[in-house]
Protein backbone atom coordinates (compact mmCIF):
# COMPACT_ATOMS: atom_id res chain seq x y z
CA UNK A 1 0.00 0.00 0.00
CA UNK A 2 1.87 3.54 -0.98
CA UNK A 3 2.56 5.64 2.32
CA UNK A 4 -0.02 8.39 1.12
CA UNK A 5 -2.73 6.31 1.55
CA UNK A 6 -1.56 4.80 4.92
CA UNK A 7 -0.96 8.03 6.19
CA UNK A 8 -4.49 9.06 4.40
CA UNK A 9 -5.94 6.15 6.66
CA UNK A 10 -4.38 6.70 9.86
CA UNK A 11 -5.64 10.35 9.63
CA UNK A 12 -9.30 9.66 9.00
CA UNK A 13 -8.62 6.79 11.94
CA UNK A 14 -7.28 9.97 14.04
CA UNK A 15 -10.39 12.49 13.42
CA UNK A 16 -12.99 10.05 13.03
CA UNK A 17 -11.30 8.51 17.16
CA UNK A 18 -12.19 4.95 15.78
CA UNK A 19 -11.83 2.62 13.21
CA UNK A 20 -13.77 2.29 10.31
CA UNK A 21 -16.89 1.34 11.41
CA UNK A 22 -16.93 -1.88 9.67
CA UNK A 23 -13.60 -2.77 11.08
CA UNK A 24 -14.16 -1.64 14.69
CA UNK A 25 -17.85 -4.47 14.35
CA UNK A 26 -14.96 -7.33 13.53
CA UNK A 27 -12.44 -6.19 16.68
CA UNK A 28 -15.89 -6.28 18.84
CA UNK A 29 -16.86 -9.93 17.23
CA UNK A 30 -13.21 -10.96 17.75
CA UNK A 31 -13.57 -9.71 21.21
CA UNK A 32 -16.73 -11.23 21.97
CA UNK A 33 -15.16 -14.95 20.49
CA UNK A 34 -12.41 -14.40 22.65
CA UNK A 35 -14.19 -14.10 25.88
CA UNK A 36 -16.84 -16.81 24.89
CA UNK A 37 -13.97 -19.08 24.15
CA UNK A 38 -12.03 -18.45 27.02
CA UNK A 39 -14.81 -19.06 28.73
CA UNK A 40 -16.25 -22.60 27.18
CA UNK A 41 -12.50 -23.64 27.36
CA UNK A 42 -11.39 -22.06 30.69
CA UNK A 43 -13.49 -23.56 33.58
CA UNK A 44 -11.87 -26.94 31.90
CA UNK A 45 -8.83 -26.16 31.91
CA UNK A 46 -8.59 -25.28 35.25
CA UNK A 47 -10.18 -28.59 36.13
CA UNK A 48 -7.30 -29.69 34.94
CA UNK A 49 -5.09 -28.14 37.11
CA UNK A 50 -6.88 -28.83 40.48
CA UNK A 51 -6.38 -32.27 41.74
CA UNK A 52 -10.20 -33.23 41.77
CA UNK A 53 -11.20 -34.73 45.37
CA UNK A 54 -14.14 -36.43 46.41
CA UNK A 55 -15.59 -33.24 47.72
CA UNK A 56 -14.62 -31.26 44.46
CA UNK A 57 -16.06 -34.17 42.41
CA UNK A 58 -19.44 -34.00 44.46
CA UNK A 59 -19.34 -30.33 43.93
CA UNK A 60 -19.13 -31.09 39.94
CA UNK A 61 -21.55 -33.58 40.09
CA UNK A 62 -23.90 -31.13 41.68
CA UNK A 63 -23.13 -28.62 39.09
CA UNK A 64 -25.24 -29.82 36.33
CA UNK A 65 -28.49 -29.71 38.07
CA UNK A 66 -27.88 -26.12 40.51
CA UNK A 67 -26.72 -25.10 36.78
CA UNK A 68 -30.70 -25.89 35.00
CA UNK A 69 -32.27 -24.56 38.33
CA UNK A 70 -30.46 -21.27 38.44
CA UNK A 71 -31.05 -20.65 34.63
CA UNK A 72 -34.99 -21.82 34.76
CA UNK A 73 -35.66 -19.80 37.55
CA UNK A 74 -35.20 -15.95 35.71
CA UNK A 75 -37.11 -17.43 32.81
CA UNK A 76 -40.07 -18.09 35.09
CA UNK A 77 -39.60 -15.19 37.24
CA UNK A 78 -40.04 -13.09 33.94
CA UNK A 79 -42.17 -15.17 31.91
CA UNK A 80 -44.49 -15.21 34.61
CA UNK A 81 -47.23 -18.07 35.59
CA UNK A 82 -48.19 -18.94 32.36
CA UNK A 83 -44.36 -19.82 31.75
CA UNK A 84 -44.06 -21.24 35.12
CA UNK A 85 -47.32 -23.41 34.63
CA UNK A 86 -45.84 -24.75 30.89
CA UNK A 87 -42.63 -26.05 33.12
CA UNK A 88 -44.35 -27.98 35.25
CA UNK A 89 -46.24 -29.76 32.58
CA UNK A 90 -42.71 -30.43 31.22
CA UNK A 91 -41.74 -31.71 34.06
CA UNK A 92 -45.15 -33.78 34.83
CA UNK A 93 -44.63 -35.54 31.20
CA UNK A 94 -40.94 -36.03 31.64
CA UNK A 95 -42.08 -38.04 34.59
CA UNK A 96 -44.67 -40.10 33.08
CA UNK A 97 -43.18 -40.18 29.88
CA UNK A 98 -39.24 -40.55 30.00
CA UNK A 99 -39.23 -38.84 26.36
CA UNK A 100 -37.89 -35.57 26.77
CA UNK A 101 -39.30 -34.29 22.85
CA UNK A 102 -42.81 -35.35 24.39
CA UNK A 103 -42.27 -33.31 27.35
CA UNK A 104 -40.95 -30.28 24.82
CA UNK A 105 -44.07 -30.80 22.57
CA UNK A 106 -46.40 -31.13 25.55
CA UNK A 107 -45.01 -27.61 27.17
CA UNK A 108 -45.48 -25.67 23.90
CA UNK A 109 -48.74 -26.97 23.29
CA UNK A 110 -49.78 -25.89 26.73
CA UNK A 111 -48.12 -22.44 25.94
CA UNK A 112 -49.58 -22.36 22.92
CA UNK A 113 -53.19 -22.82 24.45
CA UNK A 114 -52.65 -20.05 27.24
CA UNK A 115 -51.35 -17.75 24.77
CA UNK A 116 -54.55 -18.48 22.62
CA UNK A 117 -56.78 -17.85 25.68
CA UNK A 118 -54.78 -14.44 26.93
CA UNK A 119 -53.04 -16.00 29.68
CA UNK B 1 -10.41 -39.27 39.56
CA UNK B 2 -11.13 -39.61 36.02
CA UNK B 3 -12.96 -41.93 33.96
CA UNK B 4 -11.61 -44.53 32.08
CA UNK B 5 -13.15 -46.50 28.91
CA UNK B 6 -13.51 -42.84 27.46
CA UNK B 7 -14.47 -43.25 23.48
CA UNK B 8 -15.37 -41.54 20.56
CA UNK B 9 -17.14 -42.97 17.84
CA UNK B 10 -19.20 -41.63 14.35
CA UNK B 11 -22.28 -43.83 16.45
CA UNK B 12 -22.19 -41.50 19.30
CA UNK B 13 -21.74 -38.48 17.26
CA UNK B 14 -24.92 -39.47 15.43
CA UNK B 15 -26.13 -40.36 18.67
CA UNK B 16 -25.65 -36.93 19.91
CA UNK B 17 -27.33 -35.19 16.88
CA UNK B 18 -30.83 -37.23 16.99
CA UNK B 19 -30.56 -36.03 20.42
CA UNK B 20 -31.08 -32.69 19.17
CA UNK B 21 -34.08 -33.09 17.35
CA UNK B 22 -36.75 -32.31 19.56
CA UNK B 23 -35.11 -28.81 20.39
CA UNK B 24 -34.79 -27.80 16.65
CA UNK B 25 -37.50 -25.50 16.55
CA UNK B 26 -36.51 -23.61 19.69
CA UNK B 27 -32.77 -23.25 18.29
CA UNK B 28 -34.27 -21.98 14.47
CA UNK B 29 -37.04 -19.66 16.35
CA UNK B 30 -34.50 -18.29 18.42
CA UNK B 31 -31.79 -17.89 15.29
CA UNK B 32 -34.83 -16.79 13.14
CA UNK B 33 -34.95 -13.63 15.81
CA UNK B 34 -31.97 -12.76 16.06
CA UNK B 35 -31.20 -12.59 12.04
CA UNK B 36 -34.83 -10.34 12.45
CA UNK B 37 -32.90 -8.74 15.26
CA UNK B 38 -29.20 -7.65 13.57
CA UNK B 39 -31.13 -6.76 10.08
CA UNK B 40 -32.99 -4.30 12.25
CA UNK B 41 -29.65 -2.67 14.36
CA UNK B 42 -28.16 -2.61 10.58
CA UNK B 43 -26.13 -5.17 10.50
CA UNK B 44 -24.55 -6.25 7.28
CA UNK B 45 -25.50 -9.95 6.16
CA UNK B 46 -21.90 -11.14 6.56
CA UNK B 47 -21.46 -8.90 9.95
CA UNK B 48 -24.69 -11.28 10.99
CA UNK B 49 -23.44 -14.65 10.19
CA UNK B 50 -20.18 -13.83 11.71
CA UNK B 51 -21.58 -13.00 14.89
CA UNK B 52 -24.47 -15.62 15.31
CA UNK B 53 -21.64 -18.76 14.40
CA UNK B 54 -18.38 -17.51 15.78
CA UNK B 55 -19.65 -16.05 19.03
CA UNK B 56 -22.32 -19.08 18.98
CA UNK B 57 -23.47 -17.98 22.19
CA UNK B 58 -27.58 -17.00 22.14
CA UNK B 59 -28.48 -14.81 25.00
CA UNK B 60 -24.87 -13.15 24.86
CA UNK B 61 -25.37 -12.25 21.44
CA UNK B 62 -29.07 -10.95 22.27
CA UNK B 63 -27.74 -8.75 24.69
CA UNK B 64 -24.92 -7.29 22.74
CA UNK B 65 -27.11 -6.31 20.21
CA UNK B 66 -28.74 -4.10 23.08
CA UNK B 67 -25.25 -2.18 23.42
CA UNK B 68 -24.83 -2.19 20.14
CA UNK B 69 -25.35 1.06 17.75
CA UNK B 70 -24.04 2.97 14.99
CA UNK B 71 -21.40 4.12 14.64
CA UNK B 72 -19.55 1.51 17.36
CA UNK B 73 -17.35 3.28 18.78
CA UNK B 74 -14.61 2.38 21.63
CA UNK B 75 -16.37 2.38 24.64
CA UNK B 76 -19.68 0.67 22.82
CA UNK B 77 -17.45 -1.98 21.62
CA UNK B 78 -15.81 -2.92 25.42
CA UNK B 79 -19.56 -2.51 26.65
CA UNK B 80 -20.07 -5.74 24.35
CA UNK B 81 -17.30 -7.66 25.26
CA UNK B 82 -18.04 -7.10 28.91
CA UNK B 83 -21.74 -8.17 28.76
CA UNK B 84 -20.50 -11.19 26.57
CA UNK B 85 -18.25 -12.42 29.11
CA UNK B 86 -21.11 -11.49 31.94
CA UNK B 87 -23.65 -13.86 30.59
CA UNK B 88 -21.35 -16.50 29.43
CA UNK B 89 -19.67 -16.68 32.98
CA UNK B 90 -21.76 -20.23 33.63
CA UNK B 91 -19.75 -21.52 30.67
CA UNK B 92 -16.40 -21.59 32.77
CA UNK B 93 -19.06 -24.05 35.49
CA UNK B 94 -20.03 -26.28 32.51
CA UNK B 95 -16.66 -26.54 31.23
CA UNK B 96 -15.41 -27.22 34.83
CA UNK B 97 -18.11 -30.35 34.68
CA UNK B 98 -17.16 -31.96 31.97
CA UNK B 99 -13.12 -32.39 33.51
CA UNK B 100 -14.04 -35.76 34.71
CA UNK B 101 -15.48 -37.28 31.59
CA UNK B 102 -13.22 -35.93 28.57
CA UNK B 103 -9.97 -35.24 31.21
CA UNK B 104 -9.24 -38.73 29.34
CA UNK B 105 -8.78 -37.36 26.13
CA UNK B 106 -5.80 -35.75 24.39
CA UNK B 107 -6.24 -31.82 24.53
CA UNK B 108 -5.90 -31.30 20.39
CA UNK B 109 -9.09 -33.13 20.48
CA UNK B 110 -10.99 -31.35 23.49
CA UNK B 111 -10.02 -28.00 23.00
CA UNK B 112 -10.90 -27.15 19.98
CA UNK B 113 -14.59 -29.71 20.30
CA UNK B 114 -14.86 -27.05 23.19
CA UNK B 115 -15.43 -24.54 20.63
CA UNK B 116 -18.64 -26.17 20.48
CA UNK B 117 -20.01 -26.35 24.26
CA UNK B 118 -23.36 -24.71 24.60
CA UNK B 119 -25.97 -25.69 27.50
CA UNK B 120 -27.98 -27.41 25.27
CA UNK B 121 -24.98 -30.03 24.12
CA UNK B 122 -23.60 -30.37 27.85
CA UNK B 123 -27.12 -30.72 29.09
CA UNK B 124 -27.93 -33.71 26.40
CA UNK B 125 -24.38 -35.17 26.64
CA UNK B 126 -24.47 -34.95 30.67
CA UNK B 127 -27.35 -36.71 31.15
CA UNK B 128 -26.47 -39.44 29.20
CA UNK B 129 -22.82 -39.76 30.68
CA UNK B 130 -25.58 -40.40 34.07
CA UNK B 131 -26.56 -43.13 31.98
CA UNK B 132 -23.40 -44.79 31.85
CA UNK B 133 -22.51 -43.17 28.22
CA UNK B 134 -18.28 -42.33 27.90
CA UNK B 135 -18.56 -41.77 23.92
CA UNK B 136 -17.84 -38.45 23.94
CA UNK B 137 -19.14 -38.75 20.48
CA UNK B 138 -22.25 -37.67 22.44
CA UNK B 139 -21.07 -34.11 23.12
CA UNK B 140 -19.13 -33.30 19.74
CA UNK B 141 -21.95 -34.58 17.94
CA UNK B 142 -24.68 -32.48 19.60
CA UNK B 143 -22.46 -29.55 19.48
CA UNK B 144 -21.83 -29.95 15.73
CA UNK B 145 -25.33 -30.50 14.57
CA UNK B 146 -26.83 -27.58 17.06
CA UNK B 147 -24.09 -25.15 15.31
CA UNK B 148 -25.33 -25.51 11.97
CA UNK B 149 -29.04 -25.77 12.68
CA UNK B 150 -27.95 -22.16 14.53
CA UNK B 151 -25.73 -21.10 11.56
CA UNK B 152 -28.57 -21.56 8.57
CA UNK B 153 -31.63 -20.55 10.49
CA UNK B 154 -30.10 -16.86 10.74
CA UNK B 155 -30.34 -16.61 7.13
CA UNK B 156 -34.34 -16.57 7.05
CA UNK B 157 -34.44 -14.57 9.78
CA UNK B 158 -32.19 -11.68 8.40
CA UNK B 159 -33.85 -11.59 5.04
CA UNK B 160 -37.74 -12.58 6.26
CA UNK B 161 -37.95 -10.06 8.86
CA UNK B 162 -39.44 -12.77 10.67
CA UNK B 163 -40.30 -15.54 9.95
CA UNK B 164 -42.66 -16.32 12.80
CA UNK B 165 -44.14 -13.03 13.55
CA UNK B 166 -44.94 -14.18 16.77
CA UNK B 167 -42.97 -17.10 18.45
CA UNK B 168 -45.02 -16.72 21.71
CA UNK B 169 -47.97 -17.26 20.09
CA UNK B 170 -46.81 -21.09 19.23
CA UNK B 171 -45.54 -22.01 22.04
CA UNK B 172 -41.82 -21.37 20.70
CA UNK B 173 -40.26 -19.53 23.32
CA UNK B 174 -41.03 -21.94 25.85
CA UNK B 175 -39.20 -25.47 23.87
CA UNK B 176 -35.31 -24.02 25.56
CA UNK B 177 -36.85 -23.71 29.24
CA UNK B 178 -39.29 -26.86 28.90
CA UNK B 179 -36.16 -28.81 27.40
CA UNK B 180 -34.39 -27.83 30.73
CA UNK B 181 -37.10 -28.70 32.81
CA UNK B 182 -37.57 -32.15 31.24
CA UNK B 183 -33.66 -32.84 31.86
CA UNK B 184 -33.78 -32.17 35.53
CA UNK B 185 -36.06 -34.92 36.18
CA UNK B 186 -33.52 -37.79 35.67
CA UNK B 187 -31.21 -36.39 37.33
CA UNK B 188 -32.68 -36.24 40.94
CA UNK B 189 -31.69 -38.85 42.88
CA UNK B 190 -32.39 -37.92 46.30
CA UNK B 191 -32.12 -35.29 49.32
CA UNK B 192 -28.77 -34.01 48.27
CA UNK B 193 -30.52 -33.19 44.72
CA UNK B 194 -33.38 -31.91 47.01
CA UNK B 195 -31.12 -29.44 48.71
CA UNK B 196 -28.38 -28.23 46.53
CA UNK B 197 -31.29 -27.41 44.16
CA UNK B 198 -33.38 -25.29 46.67
CA UNK B 199 -29.75 -23.89 47.65
CA UNK B 200 -29.47 -22.86 43.90
CA UNK B 201 -32.92 -21.06 43.58
CA UNK B 202 -32.76 -19.73 46.72
CA UNK B 203 -29.45 -17.69 45.51
CA UNK B 204 -30.60 -17.37 42.36
CA UNK B 205 -33.73 -15.46 43.08
CA UNK B 206 -31.75 -13.36 45.41
CA UNK B 207 -29.41 -12.45 42.90
CA UNK B 208 -32.07 -11.61 40.54
CA UNK B 209 -34.13 -9.68 42.69
CA UNK B 210 -30.62 -7.47 43.93
CA UNK B 211 -29.16 -7.57 40.82
CA UNK B 212 -31.02 -8.93 38.00
CA UNK B 213 -29.87 -10.13 34.38
CA UNK B 214 -27.80 -13.52 34.10
CA UNK B 215 -25.89 -12.94 37.02
CA UNK B 216 -28.25 -15.52 39.01
CA UNK B 217 -27.15 -18.23 36.69
CA UNK B 218 -23.66 -17.74 38.17
CA UNK B 219 -24.42 -17.27 41.75
CA UNK B 220 -27.16 -19.79 42.10
CA UNK B 221 -25.21 -22.70 40.09
CA UNK B 222 -22.21 -22.18 42.24
CA UNK B 223 -24.05 -22.00 45.58
CA UNK B 224 -25.69 -25.12 44.68
CA UNK B 225 -22.43 -27.32 43.86
CA UNK B 226 -20.94 -25.72 47.08
CA UNK B 227 -24.02 -27.12 48.73
CA UNK B 228 -23.73 -30.20 46.78
CA UNK B 229 -19.76 -30.50 47.61
CA UNK B 230 -20.54 -29.96 51.24
CA UNK B 231 -23.69 -32.36 51.70
CA UNK B 232 -22.29 -35.30 53.44
CA UNK B 233 -23.40 -38.87 51.49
Amino acid sequence: MPLRELTWMSEAIAASGALPSDWMFVVAVIGMVAVTYSLRAGGYWLMGRLSITPRVRRGLEALPGAIIVSTILPIVLKGGIAVGLCLVVAIAAQVKLKKEYAAVFCAALVAAGLRAVGI
Amino acid sequence: MLDKNVTLSLKGCIQGALLCIPVFPGIIALSAVFGTVAAQKGLTFLETLMINSLVFAGASQFVAMEVYNEPLTWGLLIAMVGVTGAVNMRMLLIGASLRPWLGQVPGYQTYPALFFLTDLNWLLAISQYEKGTRDWGVFLGSGLTIWAVWSLSVIPGYFAGSLITDPKAFGLDVILPAFFAALLVPLWKGKRQTVSWLVAGGVAWVTWIAVGGYWSIFTGAVAGAIAGAYLDE
